[in-house]
């Protein structure tokens, strides 16, 4: 089914494309320029001396071990991240596809989270995982678990992670419950007749019918967890204990504004940015075609 | 509104276009919240109402590194401010930009404003002054390190609460027993993890930082803190804090509110601490001078500064540099300094002041303001404890606490941390190096 409108001449479709062409090459075409001509570049913060290197600004990222330890951190991060925060919400938006009592109640809180601002959750999280302070650490610490995210790396992965995911789960939660809605009734009530059980009617028939909901939100809970968790990074742990939570973002940032080193900056953008395209081809490319729609 | 009306406020508002053309303005960026806000307030007002060629016009930019970005990126748009509020670690990041900032020193003299550095207390302005003692920014709020204790804890645990711990031993020793006494979270703990324990502790035992007389001589310096007694003091630390007797609270300050809400009966922070622990602290307290291990040969030596400077932008015209030499001086006016020290707990900048404000006899009641003066003035700075200029400083720090936040957690020795330290930080000196001389 395709639509089509068609145009007389060629200047209004144009000139109705103008507006977002405007915008993308304005806010993504041109600063993505920027950060692959900085990248060749080095210079002082003040930009009184320029000059250009070619590809020294790479080669000094990519012999540098931690890059390789931001870089397996993202991957960790990024796998908890989505693999929490997409099961969680299509737990929440199984158990909220019901007629039940409240529903609409239900659902407008669990929607609530996505209104926060990154920085706001993780300061939320931090509250009440600080260690002398926070209510849900005391109450770790008299159950005798020494819960110290400044010096112990798994408790500070873990708390980035628990911010990160509760913030992303309503989004999630959102679409699944979207996609729950538009799975024909008939379909699941014959399979109820032949005499499949829930469990198994939502695995045969729910589950794959949701596949383009699902195959969506891993695009978008990716493209989320490697760009926007920044703030809650920045936030809970500035990125520490000993770089246990530096993913490829946090250290964009801290290397070309707490370090001013634009050029090893802008060039690690650029890989990230490339990182990012080829995640999100390979997705489009392989697991596309095991998608329904 | 009628038309009168209307008339009224165009003619009002011409007029006031009018004053304010004649008077050049001059935009001071800064860093300062709550009390310190009122205070960089305060002194734009009074310096506005003291004359009428010139206006201050503060604005706030977020903190430190905001505040120092946004100055770097209206720079590079073209429209700096004046003056612009840097902290300590920023120095060699500013000095090194040359054109882009205009060197104090220089602006006295040009605007011919009467300017004699030896006036100013050398532990202070040393620390922004290049190696021939030229003044390349005006110190505006310093302070320095020294030990916060809380007697009641003191007492409760049978120390004596009149004599602090003078040593490092003693200070483990005391907070062995405070750990024994109630304090089992957090016997005693120091805010600003590396400005403390590598910074300020290297200077007071008189041991280099970097070569180069820690980088104040050039940017072809190399880093020192790995040597026996940086190990000896982190590997102590390592060891108090397994049973908490020593409790790490994180890289900046945000774990001072741990000794104000009584947990950690002493915490080695700055002295600018002092208005929040007047405020805040339900007990009585007190501070002393940083401990020292008393086997080293010649410490305790002299403290280092911490706070900010303020540094004036390049590419502006007389006029202007003439309005912010003459605010310079207004700033350095001794009662104003004296006023300024004992209002706000910065430190003065002019021996005058410091000397008005001990005649005064201010610090027999206040004796928790001189400490960092004491322990500035200590003894004459040698090469190792002029102060600290390193490039991409900011980030430095954050590598310097990685590897101790290492040590700390068990991960790594203090000798494979330090080791550590020194190795990424010496390679972060030859990128700010390789920007820089460029």
């Amino acid at each position: 089914m395709e639509k089509r409108a068609i145009f007389s001449g060629q200047t209004l479709p144009y000139l109705l494309l103008l507006p977002q062409l405007a915008i993308t090459i304005l806010f993504f075409y041109w600063p993505a320029s920027q950060a692959v001509w900085q990248s060749f570049l080095i210079e002082d913060a003040f930009g009184t001396s320029t000059q250009f290197v070619w590809f020294e600004n790479y080669q000094s990222l990519l012999g540098n071990p931690e890059y390789y330890k931001a870089m397996s951190v993202t991957a960790l991060f990024s796998t908890l991240v989505t693999v929490f925060s997409l099961s969680i919400a299509l737990l929440l938006a199984a158990m909220a596809d019901r007629q039940i009592r409240g529903a609409l109640a239900f659902r407008t809180l669990l929607i609530w989270p996505y209104a926060v601002a990154p920085a706001i959750a993780g300061v939320l999280w931090l509250f009440m995982f600080q260690p002398s302070l926070g209510m849900v650490a005391q109450l770790l610490r008299r159950y005798g678990v020494d819960w110290n995210p400044l010096l112990n790396g798994n408790h500070a992965m873990t708390l980035v992670v628990m911010a990160a995911v509760w913030k992303q789960v309503s989004y999630n939660f959102l679409f699944f419950l979207a996609g729950l809605a538009a799975i024909p009734r008939s379909v699941i009530e014959a399979a109820a007749i032949d005499g499949a059980r829930p469990w198994r009617r939502f695995w045969t028939i729910v589950f794959p019918l949701l596949s383009p909901t699902t195959f969506f939100l891993l695009v978008v809970n990716i493209t989320y967890v490697f760009f926007e968790t920044f703030g809650i990074i920045d936030a809970v742990t500035q990125g520490g204990p000993s770089k246990e939570t530096t993913t490829l973002v946090y250290k964009v940032f801290s290397d070309g504004r707490l370090g001013g080193d634009l050029g090893g900056s802008a060039a690690q953008s650029v890989i990230l940015l490339a990182m990012v395209v080829a995640l999100t081809a390979v997705q489009f490319r392989y697991i596309e075609r095991k998608v329904t729609y | 509104m009628n038309l009168r009306a209307l008339l009224f406020g165009v003619a009002a508002s011409a007029l006031w276009a009018g004053t304010a053309a004649a008077q050049t303005e001059i935009q001071w960026w800064h860093a300062m919240t709550g009390a310190n806000n009122d205070v960089v307030v305060k002194l734009a007002d009074d310096f506005n109402k003291s004359q009428k060629d010139y206006k201050i016009v503060v604005s706030y930019k977020g903190n430190y590194p905001d505040t120092m970005n946004a100055g770097i990126a209206a720079f590079r748009a073209g429209n700096a401010p004046h003056i612009l509020q840097v902290f300590e670690v920023g120095t060699a990041t500013m000095m090194a930009a040359k054109g882009a900032v205009k060197p104090v020193f220089e602006l006295m003299k040009d605007a011919g404003e009467p300017f004699d550095p030896s006036s100013y207390l050398p532990a202070v302005t040393g620390y922004y002054s290049t190696v021939k003692g030229e003044m390349l920014s005006f110190p505006f709020n310093s302070s320095s390190t020294v030990m916060w204790y809380n007697k009641d804890a003191f007492k409760k645990a049978g120390l004596n609460p009149e004599v602090p711990p003078k040593t490092w031993p003693e200070t483990f020793e005391a907070a062995k027993k405070l750990h024994a006494s109630g304090y089992s979270t957090c016997g005693f703990a120091t805010a600003w993890i590396t400005w403390v324990n590598i910074e300020q502790f290297s200077v007071w035992h008189n041991v280099p930082i970097g070569t180069k007389a820690n980088g104040i001589d050039g940017f072809d310096t190399e880093l020192k803190i790995n040597s026996p007694l940086h190990v000896r003091h982190l590997q102590n630390l390592v060891d108090l804090q397994k049973d908490k007797t020593f409790d790490y609270v994180g890289r900046t300050s945000t774990g001072e509110g741990r000794f104000t809400s009584g947990e950690c009966p002493i915490m080695l922070t700055s002295s600018g601490f002092y208005g929040n622990v007047k405020a805040n602290a339900k007990f009585a307290w007190a501070n002393a001078p940083m401990p020292y291990y008393p086997d080293v040969a010649g410490a305790p030596q002299n403290s280092t500064l911490g706070g900010a400077s303020l540094w004036v932008m390049g590419g502006k015209s007389a006029a202007e540099y003439k309005g912010v030499a003459k605010f310079f001086t207004f700033l350095s006016d001794v009662d104003r300094q004296a006023k300024l020290h004992t209002d706000s707990g910065y430190l003065p900048i002019t021996k005058a002041a410091y000397e008005k404000v001990k005649a005064s006899g201010f610090y027999k009641e206040n004796p928790y303001l001189e400490t960092p003066l004491l322990e500035l003035t200590n003894k004459p700075p040698t090469e190792n404890s002029k102060g600290l200029r390193f490039g991409n400083m900011v980030q430095m720090r954050d590598v310097w606490a990685e590897e101790i936040e290492a040590a700390l957690s068990g991960q790594k020795t203090a000798q494979q941390a330090l080791d550590a330290a020194v190795q990424r930080g010496n390679a972060m000196l030859r990128q700010f190096e390789r920007t820089v001389t460029r």
